[in-house]
């Protein structure tokens, strides 16, 4: 076996390092199936960087052999989009939670949609600040009922995917953590799509959210596949139950180059204005 | 087995519910003997990485004892794959099919979900969890034997039930030999999480 096709399985993907997730935590799955889908993609560890912000599911970059940028908390899409453009010759996936894409890191994400900058977005949504102990995210059910949240919430949830349809996201799909082939084979699609490709993953906090357990009983494919009209996909998405896996929405919207051969500054120029 | 043994092993069973899924490849999938040790292959495979990723996870949380198990059953498991490797006379894994391998629940007969794992399990739980698995492997294997289309096939798929059906009966001497759980097993002094 030549040295590339070693290279290529989905261990050689992992780094040394173990997770310290909680034991029960849907994110193991999800790190199976990146190095799975990175094996499917084919593409080598040093063409790979996994960028994050801060949360339980941002730790993923180190558990990667990937190259990894473990960011600032909601900042992630910003130092993924910065990269891509720099770099358009790697593949830039940006992962995190739902508290950190969608509250502190909101704003971004719906830049990151509109710009349309060719990368992947991968949100572990488990409804509830893990890392902090368990405050409600955007997405949390309005009624749920913790220590820190007695009579709930009473907030509409955050919709992330019609969001991302609204704010102008090339591909949309929903997985779920307990199932990692079809996860790697969603995140590979995500992957090789161009523009930006965003996916939530449902994957649940064993500690903070026990009741997500039962989730595995509750998903579902798609009924219908994807479609490339987002105002279809909307009204998909908004009708459904909020289980449904699959991707949900292909779209073929111009992807965001920066204009080559402008640039009038040049990386030295730039490491001149910088020194002492 | 006495009254106050049985209710104790009721009282795990019902704590920890694992819940059974499908476990059928397409029959279309399995046609020739080659096939149908392909996915064998893969399926012990699967089974062996999930319970090597099981005793990282609680060697990482100091639950030695039941990493310490979880280690053994990844190191069986691998030794069945090499085992099909041999009678096949394969002297590396076989190519998956077009697309991977696909099962009829998310992932393969022996591999365990990770929402299955608790920091304060004991040994016990790990071989309840590895029971289920057998039990999945023996109803994967029995199917196929059921929806094979040439003898061969069918011959061979009921041998491996077979040999699944023993190692759910070695999974279950196991537990005859380590200390069923107290009942209050999953009880933390100071918890993560309160709801007070």
């Amino acid at each position: 076996m030549n040295d590339m096709a070693v290279a290529l399985q989905p261990a050689a993907y992992k780094s040394d390092y173990k997770p310290i997730w909680c034991p029960g935590c849907g994110d193991y799955s999800v790190l199976s199936a990146f190095t799975k889908a990175f094996s499917m993609v084919g593409r080598k560890p040093e063409e790979i960087v996994v960028v994050s912000g801060i949360g339980c599911s941002s730790r993923l970059p180190a558990y990667l052999s990937s190259y990894g940028f473990h960011g600032v908390h909601g900042r992630a899409l910003a130092a993924a989009t910065g990269l891509k453009l720099a770099r358009p010759d790697l593949t830039v996936v940006a992962s995190g939670g739902d508290g950190d894409g969608y509250s502190i890191g909101g704003n971004h994400f719906l830049h990151a949609c509109r710009r349309n900058v060719d990368l992947t977005y991968v949100v572990m949504d488990n409804h509830v600040y893990g890392m902090t102990k368990g405050q409600p995210s955007p997405t949390t059910e309005p009624d749920w009922q913790s220590k820190l949240s007695p009579t709930g919430t009473g907030l509409r949830v955050f919709h992330p995917l019609v969001v991302a349809l609204a704010a102008g996201a090339n591909f949309v799909a929903r997985a779920f953590s307990g199932d990692p082939n079809g996860v790697a084979d969603i995140l590979a699609e995500a992957i090789r799509h161009p523009g930006f490709s965003f996916v939530e993953i449902l994957s649940p906090c064993v500690t903070f959210r026990p009741e997500q357990r039962n989730w595995k009983q509750a998903v579902h494919p798609a009924p219908v596949g994807a479609t490339d009209d987002p105002a279809k996909a909307a009204r998909r998405i908004l009708s459904d139950d909020g289980f449904n896996v699959g991707i949900l929405y292909r779209g073929n919207r111009p992807v965001y180059r920066p204009p080559v051969g402008k640039a009038k500054k040049q990386p030295a120029d730039l490491e001149k204005e910088f020194e002492v | 087995m006495n009254a106050t043994k049985q209710a104790a092993r009721k009282r795990v069973a019902t704590k920890r519910p694992v819940p059974v899924r499908g476990a059928k490849p397409a029959a279309a999938a399995v046609r020739s003997m080659n096939d149908l040790m392909a996915y064998a292959y893969a399926l012990e495979v699967e089974a062996a990485e999930r319970y090597g990723e099981f005793a990282d996870v609680m060697e990482e949380h100091n639950n030695r004892a039941v990493g310490e198990l979880f280690r053994k059953l990844a190191r069986i498991e691998h030794k069945h794959a090499e085992q099909i490797l041999e009678e096949m006379g394969w002297t590396a894994p076989p190519p998956p099919p077009d697309g991977g391998y696909r099962w009829q629940g998310m992932e393969g007969p022996e591999t365990a979900d990770f929402t299955e794992l608790h920091y304060l399990m004991q040994p016990y739980h790990a071989l309840e969890i590895a029971l289920h698995n057998e039990k999945r492997a023996f109803e994967f294997f029995s199917g196929l034997a059921r929806r094979a289309t040439t003898e061969k096939v069918k011959r061979a798929a009921k041998e491996m039930a077979a040999e699944e059906a023993e190692h759910v009966r070695l999974i279950e001497d196991w537990m005859k030999k380590v200390p069923l759980p107290e009942p209050q097993w999953d009880v933390d002094l100071d918890p993560p999480r309160y709801v007070d």
